[in-house]
């Protein structure tokens, strides 16, 4: 279960997000822009703590009534899912998440790099993708 | 398994990130919670690394960084805390004095010894 999908740019602000469930606490849009800040941080900082040299930041974050897959991409944008602890490999949805960024935000003429996604085409479907997710499992 | 000195920082510094990143994900994961009261983080996993994190109900923060491919280490750092920490440091009379008057690291060769067999007990260890 696919519970919500935040995006976050380069420099720690966020996107883009949307709750697809109420499995989770409901947050103000002050919360969530914090929030995402302090995941910025703290994903540059589990790279450099990294017992092991070259590690990436976070990839997973697991806690006992959730899970948070972080992808980010080669440009620094990430992209992170919030999914049920049991949710099989949300690692691919996260790559189709950025497969419809691609199509539906980075193609648009009118959208301008680094402010808030707000396109219905890309709204639509992500909803899609999701609801197809979270139908099979 | 032991994460000292690989980063290239002093163990004070590092020690600092380490308590940084845990006590923001701390927040951060109990903000999001819908149910109240959830005990933090389990674990977070990077392409190098996971860091399994336990809190015991007076706020003493457990830390292990193990391979990424490891399952949970929950119930081993339950056992760090109730059976070698509980036994060999709070059990011992000289270590409360220490930690009354301010913050001072663990420096007891029992624990210190139990604690290195115990994790080198655990499955997964090479």
């Amino acid at each position: 279960m696919l519970h919500a999908l935040l995006i976050i740019n380069k420099a720690g602000g966020l996107i883009y997000n949307r709750d697809f469930t109420d499995g989770l606490a409901k947050l103000t849009t002050n919360e969530y822009l914090v929030m995402a800040g302090t995941f910025h941080g703290v994903h540059a900082i589990t790279s450099r703590i990294s017992p092991v040299p070259g590690s990436s930041g976070m990839e997973v974050l697991e806690t006992d009534t959730f899970k948070i897959f972080c992808f980010q991409t080669l440009t620094g944008v990430k992209f992170l899912l919030i999914t049920d602890p049991s949710q099989p490999n949300a690692d691919a949805t996260t790559r189709k998440v950025y497969e419809l960024y691609a199509d539906y935000v980075m193609k648009n003429p009118f959208y301008n790099p680094e402010m808030p996604i707000r396109i219905e085409l890309f709204d639509s479907n992500v909803q899609k993708l999701v609801r197809q997710t979270n139908a099979t499992g | 398994m032991q994460a000292t000195g690989a980063t290239g920082m002093s163990l004070e510094e590092e020690a600092k990130l380490v308590y940084g990143v845990v006590f923001s994900l701390r927040n951060l994961v109990s903000k999001l919670s819908a149910k109240p009261g959830s005990d933090g983080f389990i674990s977070y996993r990077t392409s190098t690394y996971k860091l399994h994190y336990f809190e015991t109900p007076t706020g003493l923060k457990f830390v292990l960084n193990t391979d990424p491919h490891m399952e949970s280490m929950r119930e081993a750092l339950r056992t760090i805390y109730g059976q070698i920490y509980v036994e060999y440091v709070v059990k011992n009379p000289l270590m409360r004095q220490l930690t009354q008057s301010g913050v001072h690291p663990v420096q007891n060769d029992l624990f210190r010894g139990n604690l290195q067999r115990f994790v080198r007990s655990l499955p997964g260890f090479e």
